[in-house]
């Protein structure tokens, strides 16, 4: 079969997907598939256009690969694709989207507000800060909207940090999210077709329990797969996380991103494109099921090939 | 005739082609320091051929005229090519040493040549020295903000790295000696100071006379050595020049680490070390264990060039021109940048260090900046324990002078952006910053003159 692999861009995770996207050709090449690497720029149109291929392989992360551009552009080729649908990786990518999904699901997502620039450039919606900080409690957690990794996430321990945190998160896009912190265990779970891999669990070795930065540092945090749950904590959590792939419209594959606490999982995002590389989560709780990544990319292939309903 | 198998694979793309799992049990515990992060990950997208990159260090290698180099290597092709192919001495040799005498020389420095080794750049001069020098858990001391090609070095030998800060007038001598005293009582002595004493990588300051005199007494009192790393002494652009300290210290307790890379070419890699005898011995058994030599072609190639007697001209010329592109960075700086910001000015080198209001953190404003297609290196790449912030180091010598300016431009514009948002978050209805930052920017330079 002829498989493009999309990957690189000019998002700010470029290099992350590069080096997906690198694994993925490897993988498909070992396969026996034939590989049309093609880092993504202006010429993409006419390069599917000319080349053709039978499927293609996204292995783009952030704005542009996974916000839904480039799957719409296949869509309109009429070009299968791996991953989420173009509408579900729009409300994947944007946490405030992806928030409201889930909350209009029934599902538990820590409280929020979301603001755009032009609220406080324009509105004086600084003014309404003190109040969501009253409803939201210290510390807080500061995002982009859309962005990826840990890019521009921030914690606020006080008002006073409040500013500057928003001055970071606006650094990655136009819209920010204020949310509730939840003080609990980081959990991952990455779902295949419609099946949940087992649970991966990131704990935080050193440095700074709110330095978002640390998370993604090899050497900083560590990853365990299966996570440690009990056999209702498991229920719970992977029931919670099919809900949200679900409530998004996902299918093919995502990341579901939560925090357990003693109520039970919070629902942060789902990640329509996690990460292939030979650290990312995707790949280790595939292995942990007993799918090598060989194995794991077959089925992903096979998944954009059959189609689908979306539940 | 018997069947060569086919390649099974077209490349090997990268060095993780299959799980990561089934290398870790053989990764070296040092590898687990050697540290990849999100910020990196920025850096290399800084590499896009729209991008006006202010992040690089490079020399203007486009200044060295090509027929020159045309010249020289087909004499050497003509008239020693197989020497210039063949291995050469892992000291490297004795006519490559005339010429770093020559270029020392200038300096003020007169080292015996059988101190000097020649390396592959400057940088293997770092890993060299480290590794003679370094058990896992020994301290080495360096400036803050510090050269940020050192940190991976000190890191992969599981050094423990200190920092002690700067100002306009180089590390902060009496910091260092509370620094000494303080490690004295622990029962630690750090093995050695590290510093950029002229035209600092990234901050631009040169360390003033007195300080460099108060160093090298107190490596000389306390038995300890400072690697005095110097590339760029030679491209001085204003003011008087300043003793290197190997040539204050004599050279028993300061090894001395130059390069070709900044006077003539990074790409042909060549530069060297000068240690007391029994440290060089030891360095240059680390070397031949690396690389066996330094390689023969490029030495064959200074050789030839520094034949011709040029090449002090040759720097002559690099000054006039890195001198009007720092001035042009400098005023574009003055045009662009908001009234809370400083920066250096530096009087030789290649970099420009600017400070900016403490609520920006220049990692984030790289993100922002990258999408207006410019680049700079964010201040925490200089610091080991996540300072600096706030600052952000420029490169004025690899960039033509209208790339300053509207490189400058875009920069200032999202700095704008940012403080203009932070104006609006902080109206009289919100409280002010509660406290101080934890971890203040360190690096307490004046604001700039007519800044």
């Amino acid at each position: 079969m002829k498989v493009a692999v999309l990957k690189g861009g000019r998002s700010l995770e470029r290099g992350v997907s590069l080096r997906s996207g690198a694994r993925v050709e490897d993988a498909l090449e070992r396969l026996g598939h034939e590989v049309l690497p093609i880092d993504v720029g202006p010429d993409l149109v006419q390069r599917l256009v000319a080349d053709r291929p039978d499927v293609a392989f996204v292995a783009m992360h952030g704005v542009g690969g996974e916000d839904g551009t480039v799957q719409e552009l296949l869509e309109i080729l009429g070009i299968p694709f791996t991953g989420p649908s173009a509408a579900a990786c729009a409300r994947c990518m944007d946490k405030v989207q992806g928030k409201d999904a889930i909350d209009e699901a029934g599902l538990p997502t820590p409280d929020w507000f979301a603001f755009n620039q032009t609220a406080f450039r324009e509105f004086g919606a600084a003014d309404a800060l003190g109040r969501l900080e009253e409803t939201l409690g210290f510390p807080l957690v500061v995002k982009p909207s859309r962005g990826g990794s840990s890019l521009g996430v921030r914690f606020a321990r006080a008002p006073g940090e409040v500013p500057q945190a928003l001055v970071s998160a606006f650094s990655y896009d136009d819209r920010v999210l204020l949310e509730r912190f939840v003080d609990g265990r980081e959990l991952a779970v990455s779902i295949l077709g419609d099946k949940p891999l087992p649970v991966v669990e990131a704990i935080l070795l050193e440095g700074d329990r709110y330095d978002f930065e640390a998370r993604y540092e090899i050497g900083r945090t560590r990853f365990v797969c299966p996570a440690e749950l009990s056999p209702e904590e498991e229920r719970a959590v992977t029931e919670a996380a099919l809900g949200t792939y679900r409530a998004l419209g996902c299918s093919g594959f995502a990341r579901v991103d939560l925090i357990l606490d003693h109520e039970g999982p919070w629902l942060l995002e789902a990640n329509a494109i996690p990460g292939l590389t030979d650290t990312s989560l995707l790949p280790q709780a595939a292995e942990a099921a007993g799918l090598s990544f060989e194995q794991l990319v077959e089925r992903i292939l096979d998944l954009a090939l059959t189609p689908q309903g979306v539940s | 005739m018997a069947e060569v198998p086919e390649p099974t694979h077209r490349r090997r793309s990268h060095a993780g082609t299959r799980d990561l799992e089934r290398y870790a049990g053989l990764f070296a515990e040092r590898t687990t320091v050697m540290r990849s992060s999100a910020m990196r990950d920025l850096m290399a997208i800084t590499a896009r051929p729209e991008v006006i990159s202010l992040a690089g260090g490079l020399p203007d290698t486009s200044t060295f005229p090509p027929q020159s180099f045309a010249a020289q290597m087909t004499r050497i092709a003509q008239e020693s090519a197989a020497e210039a192919l063949q291995y050469g001495p892992t000291e490297g040799f004795e006519e490559t040493k005339d010429c770093i005498l020559e270029v020392m020389g200038a300096e003020g420095m007169l080292p015996d040549p059988d101190d000097i080794v020649v390396t592959t750049g400057g940088q293997q001069g770092i890993d060299l020295v480290t590794k003679t020098l370094v058990d896992p858990g020994d301290v080495v001391i360096c400036e803050a903000p510090t050269y940020p090609g050192a940190v991976p070095v000190f890191c992969s030998y599981q050094a423990d790295v200190v920092q002690v800060e700067c100002d306009e007038d180089g590390m902060g001598i009496d910091e260092l000696e509370g620094l000494l005293g303080e490690l004295r009582s622990e029962g630690r002595r750090p093995k050695f100071i590290y510093s950029v004493p002229s035209f600092q990588n990234p901050a631009g300051v040169t360390m003033s006379f007195e300080r460099r005199q108060r160093l090298v007494e107190l490596a000389r009192a306390n038995e300890i050595l400072v690697v005095e790393d110097n590339p760029y002494g030679l491209l001085r652009y204003g003011g008087e020049p300043m003793p290197p300290l190997y040539q204050l210290d004599g050279g028993d307790f300061v090894i001395y680490i130059g390069t070709f890379s900044k006077i003539l070419s990074p790409g042909i890699r060549l530069g060297w070390t000068v240690a007391p005898p029994p440290v060089l011995e030891k360095i240059v058994l680390g070397k031949q264990a690396t690389d066996l030599c330094t390689s023969t072609l490029t030495q064959y190639f200074v050789r030839e060039y520094f034949a011709e007697r040029r090449w002090q001209r040759y720097i002559d010329d690099l000054i006039e021109i890195y001198r009007e592109r720092r001035d042009v960075m400098l005023q574009a700086l003055r045009d662009n940048f908001p009234a809370e910001a400083t920066w250096t000015e530096p009087e030789g080198g290649l970099f420009i260090w600017a400070t900016l209001p403490d609520y920006i953190d220049t990692s984030d404003l790289l993100a922002k900046a990258l999408r207006a297609d410019v680049a700079f290196v964010p201040g925490q790449a200089a610091y080991v324990d996540g300072r600096g912030r706030h600052s952000m180091r420029l490169n004025f010598s690899g960039v033509t002078a209208d790339e300053i300016r509207e490189g400058v431009r875009r920069i200032g514009e999202v700095i704008a952006e940012q403080v203009e948002l932070y104006g609006t978050l902080t109206g009289e209805h919100r409280l002010p910053p509660a406290e101080e930052e934890p971890q203040p920017n360190v690096v307490p330079f004046r604001k700039a003159e007519g800044a």
